[in-house]
């Protein structure tokens, strides 16, 4: 009998059943709009201002500082643009890094085709490490804005945020820069980082519902107070005119309870996942030959393994895991849209046959070591198959 | 703590069929070949155990495939085709088909397989996801490379057929593969092959020449 194993929480989570909960009635009883002046409404806009103030002490922030968004594309796409548009007189110049997610990626390379910014794109090293000197390296006087994300969302390397922004306020400081500020993307940190701002030093931050156990559609952007931004929409006066619309109200309830949740969890989940993470990492180095662990060893995210496995390609050995139950990712541009391959793997000085190799596993709450377990027996046979049909015998001086 | 999804009901761990063209799920037929390749090479070829070979592709492009094909000297029918590929799904299986089909019936003379297109394989699949034709069109080009070995081995050099690519814009060197490859890859407007290629940018004298093209690669593979 097959097992079912969900190994694929950084591309999204299942909806936590107390966030379900949290959630109903405001897909029933409470269906007024938060914008109107009679009962029905301020109900609801009560329970909006309340989940506002629930996050906003989660993240040690003040509620004011919050905005909700679609999601993290859109938090990305409201902090880059927004930020870069309104203070494109003071400088354009925009620093990130080649590992980001595609939603600031891509963003950063519209500001850099159409709207005549300069873009410096940091190189991580090997483990996909980005250095606060490497970015300090980089500062110029007419930089206005860096986004660096908190964890990579395929290899799971940690960056050291909290030092980049320390940096950078005090840059700010020497060098009479107010309208230097720093963004960072944590979707992938909220079940296991600390997302204290005041600790980690950034002005922006994005956040988004559903890699966090919550439901999808909802994220929020952070903006420190004071800052301007230039809306991407027009149409009304809801998140301060910067992201009108009426809001997604059960979206919104049931964020606040997922990050309530998560941060409440976060270092007991922590210290339950890194062994079993470990676990498989050893597991599948042990029983397949030729494979390379992606990203850093120990500074990466708890719920992360990202291995490549040489002679093969990603997309069959994904198909093969799932018809077992096993739920997984690939760099393989074979699975990607644009059938490039992941240039997070390539960003890191990898040739192209590490990417369309690597096989990314996920772990999140519901998994245990006999998911674990199950996937280091079933896969060495799955590899066994693929590689007896290759051709390819790459060399192991190519993704040593 | 557990809150599993429930699984749904006969999609669970499947490969599902589907049937609208931008689909990433494959058919039945794909599936079962994917997942039980048909004559695929065991262990290596011993020297002289067969008479032809051809090869495509390269690791790093994301696919790469090799073949040996028995050919029958008298009939000059393929007896025995083994294959070995680095690809996905849909790279595996249609090899996988593809050498079901120059073998079945007794096999298929080598000037009929040299005629084996891209869809004819397809369509025996039942189709394949429209941003994969390029895998199959693979399998192809590797079994006329390994007829093209035939004739040479057997010293038959005026069968041999050199596709070599026509230069289309010698300002750019942009040849008739490069266009085929550029629509192949989603590019089914002038512009959007420029965009890809180049071609025709500095000499618009040719584009006439390769709007035709476009027009026949986009016949030839998309229908």
């Amino acid at each position: 009998m097959n097992r079912e194993v969900y190994l694929d929480h950084a591309a999204t989570t299942p909806t936590h059943p107390a966030v379900r909960e949290a959630m109903l009635p405001y897909l029933g009883e409470k269906f007024g709009n938060p914008s109107s002046f009679h009962g029905v409404g301020k109900t609801v806009k009560d329970d909006v201002d309340h989940a506002r103030e629930r996050i906003a002490r989660v993240l040690n922030v003040r509620a004011d500082e919050i905005l909700f968004t679609s999601g993290g594309t859109e938090s990305d796409n409201l902090a880059i643009l927004g930020y870069a548009r309104m203070n494109q007189m003071q400088g354009k110049h925009l620093i990130t890094t080649s590992i980001e997610h595609h939603a600031v990626l891509e963003t950063m390379m519209h500001l850099q085709k159409k709207e005549n910014f300069e873009v410096t794109y940091l190189e991580p090293d090997r483990d996909g490490l980005v250095t606060v000197a490497q970015v300090e390296g980089t500062l110029r006087e007419d930089t206005i804005l860096v986004s660096i994300m908190y964890a990579n969302n395929e290899i799971g390397t940690i960056e050291p945020i909290a030092q980049i922004g320390n940096m950078i306020q005090k840059w700010r400081d020497v060098h009479k820069r107010p309208v230097l500020k720093f963004h960072t993307d944590a979707c992938q940190a909220s079940e296991y980082l600390d997302l204290n701002v005041e600790k980690l030093h950034v002005d922006m931050m994005t956040l988004n519902g559903s890699k966090m156990y919550g439901p999808k559609g909802i994220g929020l952007l952070y903006v420190k107070r004071g800052m301007k931004l230039e809306p991407l929409q027009f149409g009304g006066s809801q998140e301060r005119s910067l992201r009108p619309g009426t809001e997604n109200v059960a979206g919104i309830i049931g964020m606040a309870t997922a990050l309530e949740l998560a941060q409440t969890d976060r270092e007991n989940e922590t210290q339950r996942l890194v062994p079993l993470r470990d676990r498989l990492i050893k597991g599948i180095h042990s029983s397949i030959s030729k494979t390379r662990l992606n990203g850093h060893p120990t500074i990466r995210l708890p719920n992360n393994v990202n291995i490549s496995i040489m002679d093969i390609e990603g997309e069959a050995l994904i198909l093969y895991l799932d018809a077992q139950g096993v739920s997984a990712s690939t760099g393989s541009a074979c699975t990607s849209a644009s059938l490039d391959p992941s240039h997070v793997i390539l960003a890191l000085g990898l040739p192209y046959e590490v990417a369309h190799g690597s096989l990314r596993l996920t772990l999140g709450r519901s998994t245990t070591q006999e998911d674990i377990d199950y996937v280091i027996q079933i896969l060495p046979p799955i590899v066994e198959k693929l590689r007896s049909i290759s051709p390819v015998r790459v060399d192991e001086k190519y993704f040593a | 703590m557990t809150h599993k999804q429930e699984p749904v009901k006969g999609t669970q761990g499947d490969v599902t069929t589907a049937d609208h063209a931008k689909s990433w799920f494959y058919t039945d037929v794909v599936k079962d070949h994917f997942f039980h390749p048909r004559n695929f090479m065991h262990d290596d070829a011993q020297e002289g155990e067969y008479n032809a070979i051809g090869k495509v592709g390269s690791p790093a492009c994301g696919d790469e495939l090799r073949v040996w094909m028995k050919v029958d000297p008298t009939t000059e029918k393929i007896t025995d085709f083994r294959w070995k590929t680095f690809g996905c799904g849909s790279a595996i299986a249609s090899t996988s088909m593809a050498s079901l089909m120059v073998t079945e019936n007794g096999g298929m003379t080598l000037e009929s397989a040299r005629k084996l297109k891209p869809q004819d394989i397809m369509e025996r699949l039942g189709g394949l996801p429209q941003r994969k034709f390029h895998c199959s069109v693979l399998c192809d080009k590797a079994l006329r490379d390994a007829i093209n070995d035939y004739y040479r081995r057997s010293e038959q050099f005026d069968k041999i057929i050199v596709e070599a690519s026509r230069i289309i814009d010698p300002i750019s060197k942009v040849t008739d593969h490069d266009i085929e490859e550029a629509v192949l890859e989603g590019a089914h407007t002038l512009e959007l092959v420029q965009q890809k290629t180049k071609v025709g940018i500095g000499n618009p004298g040719c584009l006439p020449a390769v709007e035709e093209l476009i027009r026949f690669y986009k016949e030839k593979y998309f229908g």
